[in-house]
């Protein structure tokens, strides 16, 4: 079975982020790391893998610093990379980024694709559902479970109080959160073999992909504005008379 | 007139929000599959409402109703097209996007009538004004944007025949599992969130978040260090990678306020926040903070709040 497991490098959402002039996200001055929830795409991929056999391809959408996280995901255990790098690429859309990402699998075999089901930059969480409308395959979003017999994939959809059992024939697009499994570490040997692992670099010329960037955007960003401070509240420390003075602002508040 | 269509997915509270602001821009024909969610169109100040009948369509996800948005939103041309911010909503909006090659905002937090969307980025650091420059626009709506104000009327109901075609019967959903909710309100939505985290120590112990929550009428919610630590059941994880909320109060206990866990909860009106550590990055966006033990403090506060109440 051939996976593609898409995963995007986000700046980290443990640092403080920003915009850039632009009032794009800044790429350039963040700590730039694998989408949190991409890592569990990934061990998926592996997982079903090992126990359908075939091969996981890497694809990315990004900046030549994405090769980091490429690379890291080889290490993990992917078998190859594909990495659409174009400088018409910044300030696209998700439209836009589906487009390319649907051009690029165009080009793939696959019969199961795995994204995490939002990036921890943007969070739309929207990605799977438009490449399922590009690429005409079902999309199978949300799992926190994928079982696959090779030629139909069964997954939990998960929802707030509970979940659905989702079936479908493949080929097939599915996305994951984080309950999903534990993913691996990179172990040394594996970081020496991804370095040896082929990774192809494709511009949009490559695919056919002729509008991207913000003249080709839906959307125009007019104004950006860092949230207000919340104004400093009343902390009081506990010496045996905290509880009540937390039930009074309680109170004062009318919550009780 | 500014025509705004919205998809009423059912009668809860956040289908009621979007129905509000969307009355705020013009007027609304809502879009129901069910007479649940057709009256609370009407209740809520639809001027029209699309009551589709397609059977079958709920034995399929995403597909079949994606594919009657689409064609309702090509005859209609609105101005606006809104949904709320739910997995099944961004879902739809996407498939509409596509189809209809038109622009598409998610999770927006307010929309004035010349279209200019406010959203939050960088889990609600940034403040975003956005406006869509191709076709109508096409958004969904966060949970807790707007105060639900009924305004009862009697909306020119459309009966919409749809079938289930063969294309759209991809994705089965073979099986609806509900997991006991109890008596609590849905974290997402509830007017009082009380959260536990590394602090409280062991998943025995969540069951005093889980009196406070009760003592407050609240929902319980976790950090993800407590529900990676097997405390509490993720699925009432709050931050980036969980439920966000945004209630009148939000009382953290036992939680330090990393970035991840601010994410989902700082957008709450009023935060109170209980931990041993005065450093805590949570009492830097508390409205009342008491630095002390959680398991002293808490059970004096219920004490005080059954006195009180």
């Amino acid at each position: 079975m051939n996976i593609v497991v898409l995963v995007k490098q986000v700046p980290d959402s443990g640092l403080a982020r920003q915009l850039d002039a632009q009032l794009r996200v800044d790429r350039n001055g963040a700590n730039n790391v694998m989408g949190e929830l991409d890592e569990y795409a990934v061990e998926a991929a592996l997982q079903l893998k090992e126990a359908h056999g075939g091969e996981v391809t890497v694809l990315t959408l990004g900046p030549g610093q994405a090769t980091e996280t490429v690379r890291k995901v080889l290490a993990m255990g992917a078998d190859k990379a594909v990495h659409v790098e174009d400088d018409a690429v910044g300030g696209s859309d998700a439209l836009t980024t589906s487009a390319i990402l649907a051009a690029a699998l165009g080009r793939l075999e696959w019969d199961l694709v795995i994204a995490g089901a939002e990036s921890t930059d943007s969070n739309m969480g929207v990605m799977p559902q438009l490449l399922a409308a590009r690429t005409g395959a079902p999309a199978l979003t949300g799992a926190r479970k994928i079982d696959t017999d090779g030629s139909s994939i069964t997954v939990e959809h998960q929802r707030a109080n509970g979940y659905d059992v989702l079936t479908a024939t493949l080929p097939a697009i599915v996305s994951v959160w984080d309950t999903i499994n534990t993913p691996r570490y990179p172990s040394l040997k594996g970081i020496m073999a991804a370095k040896r692992k082929p990774v192809e670099t494709l511009t949009l010329a490559d695919l056919g992909v002729a509008a991207a960037g913000p003249a080709a955007a839906s959307n125009e960003v007019v104004e950006a504005a860092a949230r207000p401070p919340r104004s400093a509240g009343q902390i009081v420390t506990d010496e045996g008379q905290g509880g009540s003075a937390l039930a009074g602002f309680l109170a004062a508040e009318k919550f009780i | 007139m500014t025509d705004i269509l919205v998809y009423v997915p059912n009668s809860g509270k956040h289908a009621a929000e979007v129905l509000t602001l969307a009355r705020s821009l013009g007027d609304v024909s809502a879009i129901a599959f069910d007479d649940a969610a057709a009256s609370l169109a009407g209740e809520y100040g639809a001027a029209k409402v699309y009551r589709v009948e397609a059977p079958g369509a709920d034995d399929y996800f995403v597909d079949p109703k994606a594919t009657v948005l689409t064609d309702l939103a090509r005859n209609a041309n609105p101005d606006f097209f809104l949904l709320p911010s739910t997995d099944e909503g961004k879902a739809l909006a996407a498939r509409v996007a596509v189809a209809l090659d038109n622009g598409l905002m998610t999770d927006v937090s307010g929309l004035d009538a010349d279209g200019t969307a406010s959203q939050d980025a960088f889990a609600g650091a940034t403040i975003l004004k956005s406006k869509s420059t191709k076709g109508f626009t096409l958004a969904t709506v966060k949970s807790g944007s707007t105060e639900p104000t009924p305004a009862p009327g009697s909306p020119a109901v459309e009966t919409v025949n749809a079938v289930v075609a063969e294309a759209d019967q991809r994705v089965k959903i073979a099986q609806r599992v509900d997991e006991p909710a109890g008596d609590r309100p849905a974290l997402a939505e509830a007017r009082v969130v009380v959260s536990g985290g590394r602090g409280v120590g062991s998943a025995e112990d969540f069951a005093l978040i889980e009196r406070v929550a009760d003592a407050l009428g609240g929902a319980v919610g976790a950090s993800r260090a407590a529900t990676d630590a097997g405390y509490y059941p993720h699925k009432f994880q709050v931050g980036q990678t969980g439920t966000t909320v945004s209630p009148q109060l939000y009382l953290a206990a036992g939680i330090s306020g990393a970035i991840q866990h601010r994410a989902g909860m700082q957008t709450s009106r009023v935060i109170v926040a209980v931990n041993k550590d005065a450093d805590a990055p949570i009492f830097g966006m508390a409205d009342f903070g008491v630095v002390g033990d959680l398991f002293q403090v808490l059970p004096q506060a219920l004490e005080e709040i059954e006195k009180r109440k």
